[in-house]
């Protein structure tokens, strides 16, 4: 067995550049020590937003993957769409502020979006809920941006993987990589307890977990986890119709702090349950749950969205966002080990980043020009400083 | 049943025997009921499957509130269970 491109890591980055990858005629095998979208894409709420992000290469990435979904929206699947296979729902987001002040914040991040390609219209505190008619009343008013939507993030990895099945790739769940074949410098392949996979380039796309596998290759990439929990209410009839939240939450999100901060987002869902985040703390990988976080997130939604009062909630979850110190993803080769690249570090943005990402990784396989500056991505960015 | 029943409680009006410390699951399993809520997009009919709290089938609605899981929730004398049908809201 052997691959043009071994990528490991089998979340929505890794199965989108599969497919990418594939689609371009290269021979690809993806590995991944877990099951398929096993963790940071299973644990999240499937944002693919470009109202949280203020101009620049995040930005610029988002705006080139929100084109991606809408391109790959209406491909033939299963007799149906893409995008119905995948619960891809182009509902938009209504960012909404509860004071003035912050409203008038959000006038002038919108009217720089707006410059950077963004859509954004002003909705008047009077006209809020002709969109989302059981939100709160006593807010000052919001922003509506058309092109956020939502996916189902484990649906589209493994559509995403089975697409790129479908034009010749291996999926090798449950078989991690233990080491690089290495060639001098250069990385020639991997190595897992199953095999040896020679290929002409390995991808980096274990999201939080990258700075581990980074560390195989002897390269650092300081990507920490950022834990995030997320409420699941009862399935409820249709209510809430586009993907809600409070403005600060773009405060929170460009937040450099360790300590936990929660901000309302509230939506809906295809399978009528109502999902509701988020809260961001970095505490390593600790799993245990915190009845703090998660009645800050309920409290939130219920400030959004009163008739969510007396509403059951089925369960809650968690995940870990892979955290990059400078808030911008790691992606494209690794010039200090050639024939690795990268495609990691998109903290709570992957899902939506996944696509963009996948343009750019393999632009870079092949030779392509890319869409975007690619440089805020370099691997080699940091320094010499490892990951803490 | 070998014990005899100490209330009753009511399903969609119909009455059933029920015992101290039964859930709403228990008293509609011993009278035989085995489904007592439609899903959301097929209709299809659902009752105990986990029957320890986790997996949400056994919802059903209970003096007018929605969503309960049967399994869970402890009968009460003149409880009025109905049927749910989808989100029961």
């Amino acid at each position: 067995m052997s691959a043009d491109l071994v990528v490991a890591g089998a979340g929505i980055v890794g199965a989108a550049c599969a497919y990418y990858a594939a689609r371009e005629g290269l021979s690809v095998t993806v590995v991944d020590r877990g099951p398929i979208a096993g963790g940071t894409t299973g644990a999240g709420e499937g944002n693919i937003l470009v109202s949280d992000k203020e101009p620049g290469p995040e930005l610029d990435l988002a705006l080139l993957s929100n084109r991606e979904w809408r391109e790959l929206a209406g491909l033939p699947l299963d007799g149906e769409t893409f995008a119905a296979a995948v619960e891809l729902e182009h509902k938009g987001g209504l960012v909404v502020a509860s004071r003035q002040a912050s409203l008038d914040g959000l006038g002038r991040l919108a009217a720089e979006q707006r410059s950077a390609g963004v859509q954004a219209v002003a909705v008047p505190a009077r006209r809020l809920h002709d969109h989302e008619p059981h939100l709160a009343h006593d807010l000052a008013g919001g922003y509506l941006y058309p092109q956020d939507m939502q996916v189902q993030p484990m649906l589209a990895a493994a559509h995403l993987l089975r697409m790129a099945r479908a034009s010749g790739a291996t999926v090798l769940p449950h078989e991690p990589v233990t080491g690089f074949l290495r060639d001098g410098e250069r990385v020639t392949g991997v190595r897992t307890p199953r095999r040896e996979i020679p290929a002409g380039a390995v991808l980096n796309a274990t999201g939080t977990w990258a700075g581990e596998l980074a560390a195989l290759a002897g390269v650092p990439v300081p990507v920490a986890p950022r834990r995030g929990f997320v409420l699941v209410t009862e399935p409820l009839p249709p209510m809430i119709r586009r993907k809600v939240y409070f403005a600060d939450y773009i405060a929170d999100v460009a937040s450099d702090s360790a300590a936990l901060q929660t901000s309302a987002v509230v939506e809906g869902t295809k399978a009528g349950t109502v999902l509701i985040g988020a809260s961001r703390e970095r505490v390593g990988f600790d799993r245990a749950f915190s009845l703090p976080a998660l009645r800050l997130l309920a409290a939130g939604a219920l400030r959004l969205f009163p008739v969510l009062d007396g509403v059951a909630v089925l369960r809650a979850y968690r995940g870990f966002r892979p955290y990059c110190p400078d808030h911008l993803p790691v992606i494209g080769p690794d010039p200090r080990a050639p024939g690795l690249h990268h495609a990691c570090g998109h903290e709570g943005a992957g899902i939506g980043l996944s696509l963009g990402t996948a343009r750019l990784v393999t632009q870079a396989l092949t030779g392509g020009t890319p869409d975007i500056d690619t440089r805020p991505f370099r691997p080699d960015r940091f320094g010499t400083e490892a990951a803490a | 049943m070998t014990t005899p029943p100490q209330f009753e409680i009511y399903f969609d009006g119909e009455p059933i025997p029920c015992r101290d410390g039964w859930t709403i699951g228990a008293a509609l399993t011993a009278a035989g009921i085995r489904s007592w809520r439609t899903t959301r997009h097929r209709q299809r009919p659902r009752g105990l499957f986990c029957g320890i709290g986790v997996c949400f089938d056994c919802l059903v609605t209970v003096d007018g509130q929605p969503s309960l899981r049967a399994c869970l929730t402890p009968a009460r004398p003149g409880d009025e269970v109905r049927t749910q049908e989808g989100t029961g809201r």
